[in-house]
């Protein structure tokens, strides 16, 4: 449920009252080791574990035969993550439980670092996200650029803590750090042709491995219509749990829409243009039957491969089942911007 | 004189073949089943299912090629493993991914064209698994060979339904789709081969 993110006085909340992300990690960790211990019965649990760091090394894929994600491992190397300075809390979310901050950071789709869900966080150490601008252009009175540091100055930055559904049936629990992207859009001036916005995002092959096998049409374009992107839920994010974007979330600036499955969210934006037109967007193009240009998180409209009625929540356990998803990710006040759209026919 | 070597081969296949299952517990334990675990699980046992199911195909091209037969007394323990994983990957997709919401389940199997192959495969998989001891084979003689010519029937259905479950990236299911490609090319080969040297 969402509250209005003003009632709380929002600013008196110190950055340090997130719950740390150990505690949730931890939580995690006694689930599932609960559960397997039941499973494993006998066996003894610290031969296991040393096995275990035995079988580990260097592996790509999804672990399905030899290797498993050993993301975890290496993005703790990687990256030092930097702490935002300051932002405001809000009342988004507040009563969901969180995703740990190690499934939000190696449970990823980003195909320009590669196609498993492992390989962002593996395979995005050389991405660059600082310098960076995004340049505006299309139907705007003056086409302009603006760098991530004058970007994050356009309105206070907030935590708010999201649902995403992704279109393959599974869903976390996010705590963004980032401003509306209303404020961008006021800021970018877009002249009364403008009915759409389309967003290109980075494709550079020399650090993104993926973009030099074309599984998509390069680069990755997002589009949302203007009452969509300047709904006061729609947010450009540069951080979560309170410190900076890593590579493979979308650093340095990527779009959150939480009524509409993942995949809208387009990551590490390098170009926002102003259109007239509905924007042909990446998985359109590359599925037109399976995936449409709104992607409204609408449990009633069956895609051809995985279950939408339902969806496995990350981090809930082997043993914890499914949750019904909700019509438009339980946002229902983004319902009226629908009224009179036959939503069958516009997934 | 080939007991022995048949022997060693059997027991090499038994604890390969609980290797998957013992990975995955102390994965599992450990908390190492990745942010999805109930996918991993899944896709883990599927994978080994149909490994399990190429190996046991791969008993005959290799007699047709090598012109050695004793491996061919290995399909059948080759054909349980299938069965045993494809068992384990069911029961992941019942238990631990839809709880036994019976009418869930009938849901996706209905609406997901993936899921449909895999299930018909799996049903099929049943009379096979039933089917494979000795008593079974003499009794059902000429009619054990016809209905185990199933596994090819089945192998094409488990390819289709690792191949539709993919999003984009079909890499993965197209390497296990070439070896399937090249098993069942072999055994054509030979047959128009032996079509041929009858006219």
């Amino acid at each position: 449920m969402i509250l209005d993110n003003n009632k709380r006085n929002p600013s008196n909340i110190v950055s340090s009252e997130i719950t740390p992300r150990e505690v949730f990690e931890n939580r995690r960790q006694f689930i599932k080791a609960a559960g397997f211990g039941l499973a494993a019965g006998a066996l003894s649990t610290s031969f296991l574990a040393q096995a275990a760091t035995v079988v580990g090394g260097e592996t790509k894929g999804d672990g399905v035969l030899i290797g498993r994600a050993n993301a975890k491992n290496q993005t703790t190397k990687a990256t030092k993550p930097e702490k935002i300075p300051a932002y405001k809390k809000t009342n988004y979310g507040s009563d969901e439980k969180l995703t740990s901050y190690e499934d939000v950071t190696t449970y990823n789709n980003f195909y320009e670092f590669g196609t498993s869900k492992s390989d962002p966080a593996i395979h995005s150490t050389l991405f660059k996200p600082r310098p960076w601008s995004i340049s505006i252009e299309g139907e705007v009175k003056k086409a302009k650029t603006i760098s991530i540091e004058d970007l994050m100055k356009l309105a206070p930055l907030e935590e708010r803590i999201y649902r995403m559904r992704c279109v393959e049936g599974w869903s976390m629990v996010i705590p963004w750090v980032g401003l509306p992207l209303a404020s961008l859009v006021k800021w970018a001036e877009p002249t009364g042709n403008a009915k759409y916005i389309e967003f290109v995002t980075a494709n550079d092959p020399k650090t993104m491995d993926g973009v030099r096998v074309p599984v998509l049409d390069w680069p990755y374009v997002e589009g949302l219509r203007m009452d969509e992107a300047t709904h006061p839920l729609t947010l450009l994010a540069v951080g979560l749990y309170g410190e900076v974007l890593p590579n493979q979330n979308g650093a340095p600036v990527r779009l959150v829409v939480p009524w509409k499955y993942g995949f809208k969210g387009a990551k590490s934006i390098v170009k926002i243009r102003f259109v007239e037109k509905m924007p042909l967007t990446t998985w359109v193009k590359a599925g037109p039957s399976e995936y449409g240009f709104y992607a409204n998180v609408n449990p009633l409209v069956e895609h051809p491969r995985w279950t939408q009625s339902s969806e496995k929540r990350i981090g809930a356990g082997l043993f914890a089942g499914r949750i019904k998803t909700k019509m438009f990710n339980g946002y229902d006040e983004v319902g009226q911007m629908y009224a009179g759209l036959d939503l069958r026919k516009n997934f | 004189m080939y007991a022995q070597r048949i022997f060693y081969a059997k027991c090499v296949i038994w604890v390969l073949a609980f290797m998957p299952i013992i990975r995955l517990i102390w994965l599992g334990v450990n908390d190492d089943l990745t942010a999805n675990p109930v996918e991993f699980v899944e896709r883990s046992t599927g994978t080994w299912a149909l490994i399990f199911l190429l190996l046991s195909l791969s008993m005959t091209p290799i007699r047709l090629l090598t012109k050695q037969v004793w491996q061919v007394q290995l399909r059948r323990l080759l054909g349980l493993w299938m069965f045993f994983y494809a068992c384990l990957h069911i029961t992941t997709y019942v238990w631990l991914d839809y709880s036994f919401v019976w009418s869930d389940i009938a849901k996706d199997i209905i609406k997901h064209p993936y899921v449909i192959v895999g299930f018909i495969a799996f049903l099929l998989t049943i009379p096979l698994a039933a089917t494979s001891n000795a008593a079974m084979i003499k009794r059902l003689k000429t009619k054990w060979k016809l209905l185990h010519k199933a596994v090819y029937l089945i192998s094409i259905l488990a390819i289709l339904h690792f191949w539709w479950l993919v999003k984009k990236d079909v890499t993965e299911p197209f390497y296990y789709a070439s070896v399937l490609v090249v098993l069942l090319g072999i055994r054509i080969y030979f047959y128009l081969k032996k079509v041929n040297n009858q006219v």
